[in-house]
């Protein structure tokens, strides 16, 4: 490609480094609290860089490649859709609160399993949340690695391989040099890139395309209804769209990257602040995300691989060496997301698996050792899935997201705001959750005109209540931890 | 880390889970309003003919007020309920503040 959009890249591959490395020393200064800091940063973040690393993992490949992409062909109705995010920015961090904080430090809980295993006091428990979170989460890793490289390769030229392992040696240096601290403070950086990239490309699209008015009556003139919030062939009725508010909106409070950062900041300042500035940026790059998509059509018609729309929109409007400084923050977003799935992964196998029920009395040295290898192991056993990602791969992916939300949405509220809720309500909604998401998805999908996630939803629900009525007798519950 | 059934915390006691028990149902009103406006307006302006729509700043009305208001509105009062309802609580066990 172009050597200024390389060296504006690699420039900022370069500063990752910088800063995981930098990172790193805190790792090793504190020996006592390994597992605490490298998989929580000692629960020590503030609220401008919780907002952020909120952000940057949510928004991942999905928003900042996969969106735009889809908004070009639908027109506003998908930036319609996409806006039901902006509820992730407030309702996670005040519904999960001030009380998973609490509860999660009374635990001495460092990753959603811990949380669960603790309150529902239960090994069943606990292993299915690992193997879902292990399953789930990897595949929807391996899927975000094959994004990454394949954006290296349409930016810089080079063959598909050796994108990948550029990516996969940045991603893994990183995470198993600076663990969490290294990636939320990278994240911050990300989310920044993302905010600023973001407001580029839409004034420079603006431009392009002889302001919005213009655009506006292009689009009519090309379809009528990519102005409307129906799509492009009126396909996206208000149930559909209206159930994403379920997957991306409310349903994040389940995802477990993102309750491992609900229980790592430092004070309620730190919440109040990410609250505020979580909501604005998380809008604004949402809103301002999926406009490029809608507003790059009349600029460049007939693109046909969706995807590649963000980064031809970036240099078709944008002089090369600011393109490629702007065109680092899709990267970072996928980076961010596979750093923190990465992180997440091996605490399950290390923390929920391998302390809990394999070694409980390894020692601080040999836990370190484990955590570096297991973590290095899952690096190198992703990148040999997405060198030749087999197909079952992406179809997990699909609904990696939905099937963790079936999954927790329920043990995760139920068991901070009900008392009575007991391991057989826990477990049971887990695997009604799961089980008959795979199921709708695959031979059911969308019933109702709703995405497939809702009824899953609805079924654990009930499952959760009936399970723990009947198991649970009513009686007064007291003693704390 | 003692793990035998007396892991349970009563959810209810602790005076700071009363705050943050209101502030969990704050979050909830207030993705009730969100998605209200937001559903309201796009159907409510966007469902008739498109002849009949009409523009702001060269975009449709139904989108400037559900996607664009929508999310200021949000904004505003995301800062109006952290400022005016949010209370300041310690996360550590040591000091349990009395508020009743």
């Amino acid at each position: 490609m172009n050597i200024a959009v390389m060296t504006s890249l690699f420039g900022f591959l370069t500063l990752i480094f910088a800063i995981g490395f930098w990172s790193s020393r805190n790792v090793n200064r504190k020996g006592s609290g390994f597992l605490q800091e490298y998989f929580l940063g000692s629960r020590e973040l503030g609220g401008f860089i919780l907002a952020m690393t909120m952000i940057a993992t949510y928004g991942s490949a999905s928003s900042f490649i996969g969106g735009p992409g889809v908004a070009y062909t639908q027109g506003l109705g998908w930036v319609l859709l996409a806006m039901a995010q902006v509820a992730t920015g407030y309702f996670v961090l005040m519904v999960l609160g001030k009380k998973f904080a609490i509860i999660a430090r009374k635990y001495n809980a460092l990753t959603l399993v811990d949380f669960l295993r603790r309150r529902y006091n239960s090994k069943w428990v606990a292993l299915f949340s690992a193997f879902s979170i292990i399953i789930f989460l990897f595949s929807a890793m391996a899927a975000q690695w094959v994004g990454g490289a394949r954006l290296i390769e349409s930016l810089t030229g080079l063959t598909y391989t050796s994108a990948l392992f550029i990516f996969a040696i940045a991603v893994l240096a990183y995470v198993i040099i600076g663990g969490f601290r290294a990636v939320v403070i990278t994240d911050t950086v990300q989310g920044v890139v993302m905010f600023f990239g973001t407001l580029i490309i839409l004034v420079g699209t603006i431009i392009a395309g002889g302001g919005i008015t213009n655009i506006m009556s292009d689009l009519m003139a090309e379809n009528p209804n990519l102005v409307t919030p129906f799509g492009h062939d009126g396909s996206l009725t208000p149930a559909y769209v209206s159930s994403f508010w379920i997957l991306v909106g409310v349903g994040v409070i389940a995802l477990p990257q993102v309750t491992v950062r609900a229980m790592s900041y430092k004070n309620s300042q730190a919440m109040h602040r990410a609250l505020i500035v979580g909501t604005i940026v998380v809008g604004f790059i949402m809103l301002g995300m999926h406009l490029i998509g809608v507003f790059a059509r009349p600029i460049l018609p007939g693109v046909d691989v969706p995807d590649q729309v963000m980064p031809m929109i970036a240099m078709e409007v944008l002089p090369p060496w600011l393109a490629g400084i702007v065109l680092a923050a899709p990267l970072a977003a996928i980076m961010s997301t596979v750093d923190s799935l990465l992180l997440l992964v091996s605490s399950a196998v290390v923390k929920d698996v391998y302390i809990n029920y394999v070694k409980p009395d390894a020692s601080n040295e040999r836990i370190k050792k484990v955590s570096f290898g297991v973590t290095a192991i899952l690096g190198i056993l992703v990148f040999a899935m997405a060198l030749s990602p087999p197909d079952l791969l992406i179809w997990l992916n699909l609904f990696a997201f939905g099937g963790l939300e079936a999954a927790f949405i329920w043990p995760v509220i139920f068991g901070l705001y009900w008392n009575r809720a007991n391991k057989y309500g826990a477990l049971s909604s887990m695997i009604a959750g799961v089980f008959s998401y795979v199921l709708i998805h695959q031979f059911y999908p969308d019933p109702f005109g709703m995405h497939s996630v809702v009824l899953p939803v609805v079924l654990s629900f009930v499952v959760f209540v009936v399970a723990t009525i009947v198991t649970e007798p009513k009686q007064k519950l007291t003693i704390d931890a | 880390m003692k793990d035998n059934g007396n892991d349970r915390i009563d959810l209810h006691t602790d005076p700071r889970f009363k705050i943050a028990n209101r502030e969990a149902l704050i979050g909830v009103a207030l993705v009730i309003i969100n998605f209200l406006w937001w559903f309201g307006f796009a159907y409510g302006l966007g469902s008739g003919p498109i002849e009949d729509y009409r523009f702001i700043f060269g975009m449709p009305e139904w989108f400037v007020y559900s996607c664009i208001g929508g999310f200021l509105l949000m904004v505003a009062l995301v800062i109006f309920v952290v400022k005016v309802f949010f209370k300041d609580v310690s996360f550590e066990d040591e000091e349990r503040e009395d508020h009743t």
